[in-house]
């Protein structure tokens, strides 16, 4: 156990009435760490930052921050910060007192509190809105506000609630840049709650992924994407989404999209089971030209997505196949309507229980 | 196009004044009839046109009223110090004990507290007459008749179910994150309770105290049964114009306005409160 702010989620349940909204989940989070907690709404995501900053209680198991049980005590006996989903700013307050309140709550002196919150202001580049009220901020400066409030005190545990949920897609896209390095020079314990999987991919050292309460999988970005615990979660990861197919492998091949699609050895023992085969995008090779071991298709539409270009295949036996390319390569399909051939790589197939979803 | 528009003006101008003057002449009467002599109020065809006098208003303030009969003594300056006097402690008391309330219902889930909530309403379904005379005889037995104590203790019937749940709604309007918030950033509970619910749910509390006070000031039973001449308000003393020698029309009307005052001045006040948006858009709902 290192000596700095550490966080310790130890076996922690909570339900409303009947509903179990967390069940046993355990988590430790490094100082200077940021593990990103993922998964889709309802899944407990809010309920489990609650628990941490004390807003709510958990009906089992324990919070530890820094070794010390935190059961019992309130938010404001906490060294936790928090950014809001809905920024949560203080309407009557201007941006100034609103990132000044933690700090007062501590009782420092004013000229300190103003070289803070000027220091961290300047940081998040929101120096010049600091006399406006909440109101006549733009939703990037509510949201740098709700950040700078949350950091201001550098609190050794720092939560934060999908905070680029409400602002655009560009700003969203430059905070994910930024926000890592802005976390690290903090050095406080970080879960980042997020929706969105290319968010939990770009920040997070770890991603736990929650889903009805329980955390499905924790593990680093890659790990999560390349090896995905189940079904649910390599539906979730990923963009476009991943293909599925339900089939029977015979040992070394297997009856795919209307041909044989050789299997790759660590496959073998698969074989005669039904099995959910996915595919990524990404590991599909389109050609116009038919290539040794490809599958023949109909190319029906090409939608240039951001660098890469997604392809929407049909197979012979008309199945749906997605595949992506880098953005210039897509130039040579044209507007679709035509034949190719897809080149499927058998190493990366992931395999899947139709029932249970775990992966094989 | 710009002829038409102008027309519509016009016509929408002239609707509006028809629905002002229909809404606001007996206002614009009572007014008028405040400034005669009863003489000229009663004279058949009434007019428009008469000689104005101070005479209403000068008996009314100086309490002496002099007719044909004799002198009269008025008591209407009292009256509406006791007017004053019991809405304003009432309201006081009733903004003391319900706005924590209202802030314990929005915020907090326990045992019975709908039914609580909801039995405080019910209090103004009843209409008051109903309750009046087993009150009288418990307010009898306790020695409540004709205190201050017991009056103020009765017209919380009126402005507290009023301010419970009017502040209550804009109590569960305010986001929860935002208390959260505060508690996080190291508060404790009662600074976040008037620091931050408080303010945000000022113009609702303004609303609610300004509509309990005109309700108070409004009452008429309550008083008229539960006090005796010394504490009764200005709607019990107008009793008092409906004399042996005739009702004197005059000082009835005088006397409105009078007791209109205090209200009118106290929405004017509130009124920049009660414009005050809640949420200040803070909150991207």
């Amino acid at each position: 156990m290192t000596g700095a702010a550490r966080l310790v989620l130890d076996g922690v349940a909570k339900r409303y009435g009947r509903a179990v909204v967390l069940d046993d989940v355990s988590l430790e989070v490094e100082s200077g760490e940021i593990v990103v907690v993922c998964g889709p709404s309802g899944g407990g995501k809010t309920v489990l930052l609650r628990l941490i900053a004390g807003t709510e209680q958990p009906d089992q198991g324990d919070i530890r921050i820094d070794g010390k049980s935190m059961l019992g005590l309130g938010a404001e006996q906490r060294d936790v910060g928090m950014a809001f989903q809905n920024f949560a700013l203080y309407p009557h307050l201007t941006a100034y007192q609103n990132i000044a309140s933690p700090l007062e709550a501590r009782g420092l002196a004013t000229a300190e509190i103003k070289q803070r919150v000027d220091k961290v202001a300047a940081l998040l580049r929101i120096g010049h809105v600091l006399g406006h009220t909440p109101r006549e901020l733009s939703n990037g400066q509510k949201q740098r506000t709700s950040l700078a409030r949350a950091l201001v005190r550098g609190p050794g545990t720092l939560l934060l609630d999908d905070p680029l949920r409400n602002v655009d897609a560009k700003l969203r896209y430059e905070m994910r840049l930024e926000l890592p390095r802005l976390l690290a020079s903090f050095g406080s314990a970080v879960i980042y709650v997020t929706q969105d999987y290319r968010e939990a991919m770009a920040l997070g050292r770890r991603i736990a992924v929650l889903r009805q309460g329980r955390f499905e999988q924790v593990g680093a970005p890659e790990t999560v994407y390349g090896e995905p615990a189940n079904l649910e979660i390599a539906r979730l990861f990923g963009d476009p989404t991943i293909n599925l197919y339900p089939c029977r492998p015979d040992g070394e091949a297997v009856e795919l999209l209307g041909e044989r699609v050789p299997l790759a050895p660590g496959m073998a023992q698969l074989a005669g089971r039904e099995v959910m085969l996915g595919i990524r995008a990404e590991d599909i090779e389109v050609a116009t030209e038919p290539m040794p071991g490809s599958v023949a298709a109909e190319l029906d539409a090409v939608t240039p997505l951001n660098v890469r270009a997604v392809l929407y295949l049909r197979s012979r036996d008309g199945k749906e196949l997605l595949a992506t390319v880098p953005e210039d390569d897509a130039l040579r399909f044209g507007r679709g309507h035509r034949p190719v051939w897809a080149k499927l790589a058998p190493d990366r197939f992931l395999a899947f229980d139709p029932a249970t979803g775990a992966r094989l | 196009m710009g002829r038409s528009s102008l027309g519509g003006a016009v016509l929408r101008g002239m609707l509006l004044t028809l629905v002002v003057l229909f809404f606001l002449f007996p206002i614009l009467w009572v007014v008028l009839m405040s400034f005669q002599t009863n003489e000229t109020i009663l004279r058949i065809p009434p007019s428009l046109l008469f000689e104005p006098t101070l005479s209403n208003y000068t008996a009314l303030i100086s309490g002496k009223l002099v007719t044909n009969a004799g002198t009269l003594e008025l008591a209407f300056m009292n009256n509406l110090k006791n007017s004053v006097v019991l809405s304003t402690v009432s309201v006081a008391l009733a903004l003391l004990l319900g706005v924590p309330a209202a802030y314990a219902f929005a915020r907090f889930r326990f045992r019975l507290g709908e039914n609580i909530a909801f039995t405080l309403l019910s209090f103004r379904f009843a209409p008051p007459l109903l309750v009046l005379l087993p009150l009288s005889l418990y307010f009898r037995q306790l020695g409540l008749t004709d205190t201050w104590v017991g009056l103020i203790w009765v017209y919380q019937l009126i402005a507290l179910p009023l301010i419970l749940w009017i502040v209550r709604g804009y109590f569960e309007d305010i986001s929860p994150d935002i208390e959260h918030a505060y508690r996080i950033d190291g508060h404790g509970w009662w600074r976040t309770f008037t620091r931050i619910a408080l303010p945000l749910a000022r113009p609702g509390i303004a609303a609610a105290g300004l509509l309990a006070f005109i309700f108070c000031w409004n009452n008429f039973v309550f008083a008229l049964i539960l006090a005796s001449a010394d504490k009764q308000p200005v709607t019990v003393g107008a009793l008092a114009f409906v004399t042996a020698s005739g009702i004197q029309y005059g000082q009835i009307a005088a006397a409105v306005m009078l007791s209109i005052l205090p209200t009118l001045l106290l929405a004017l006040y509130a009124q920049r409160y009660l414009v005050e948006g809640l949420s200040l858009g803070a909150v991207k709902g």
